[in-house]
């Protein structure tokens, strides 16, 4: 099987690299580009399926949309927590039909969710795609599924494909 | 390094983010502390993981890099490894959680006790 250049991956590998030794000399440029290319080689032979990340401005729109989301929760569990001396949350299941397919979207759907306060990712039913949410504070179901369809997932469908 | 050698610029608006990491790590733990069932507990603790952790490194990144006189920036790593792996710890708990619940041996152990006395577990 044979494919062509990834650049993004090794790019990513030694950029991580020169950032874990805090340097940027040469010899850890050197070091680090023998591991960014060695190690996608390994890699694949566990993980065949290639990811190919496209859109770099939408990827970046998505990280800013996350860090504002994961702020909002933060404060919005906050008060949950502190209003638990009147009553507690509303906790409860929610089920998100999803269109997106593609694997590497998917985990990154998940961590997105489960990373954002108030939110965890419950189960995929790989069959019907539908995404089992858990909520803190479950008042209105159209808001999340708008959040989780919208504001994440059409994204990572145009980075991902 | 003493505190005495930091410029007020940057001692300020560092001991901030700290005690807001700090208070934001405290919230998360009142959280688990209040919250009356493993559902909602779940939730509590990520206000520690990502806001308060957030703070805590932009905290040590201010510091590091005016002490180092140049940008010190890798304690983003530790924000992008905790982003990778704190989820799949959740969502390993979460399905636990589930699972638990759809054998019929609830979270809370007394609601819904076992027919079968204790030692019939596999």
């Amino acid at each position: 099987m044979k494919q062509h250049f990834q650049p993004m991956l090794p790019v990513v590998l030694l950029g991580l690299w020169l950032l874990l030794n805090d340097s940027l000399a040469w010899h850890q440029w050197l070091i680090g580009a023998a591991l960014a290319l060695a190690i996608p080689k390994l890699a694949n032979t566990l993980r065949p399926l290639p990811a190919r990340p496209r859109r770099l401005v939408v990827a970046i729109g998505l990280v800013w949309h996350v860090l504002l989301d994961v702020i909002r929760s933060n404060i919005a569990v906050g008060r949950i927590i502190l209003g638990t001396v009147r009553q507690q949350p509303q906790v409860g299941f929610l089920k998100i039909p999803l269109d997106m397919r593609t694997p590497h979207g998917l985990a990154v759907l998940s961590i997105i969710i489960t990373a954002t306060p108030g939110t965890v990712w419950a189960g995929h039913d790989q069959d019907s795609n539908e995404l089992t949410l858990h909520v803190l504070d479950l008042q209105d179901e159209e808001v999340w599924l708008r959040t989780i369809k919208e504001r994440y997932e059409r994204p990572l469908m145009e980075i991902f494909g | 390094m003493t505190p005495a050698e930091l410029p007020l610029w940057a001692a300020l608006p560092a001991s901030l983010l700290l005690v807001t990491g700090g208070l934001l790590a405290l919230l998360g733990s009142i959280g688990l502390l209040r919250f009356n069932n493993f559902y909602a507990r779940i939730h509590a603790p990520t206000l520690a993981n990502t806001l308060g952790a957030g703070c805590v490194l932009l905290a040590s990144m201010l510091i590091s890099s005016v002490n180092a006189g140049r940008p010190v920036i890798h304690e983003i790593l530790i924000t992008l490894f905790l982003v990778l792996t704190s989820p799949v710890t959740t969502m390993l708990l979460m399905r636990a959680a589930m699972f638990r619940r759809a054998t019929g041996r609830d979270h809370k152990g007394t609601e819904a006790p076992p027919p079968a006395p204790e030692t019939d577990r596999p």
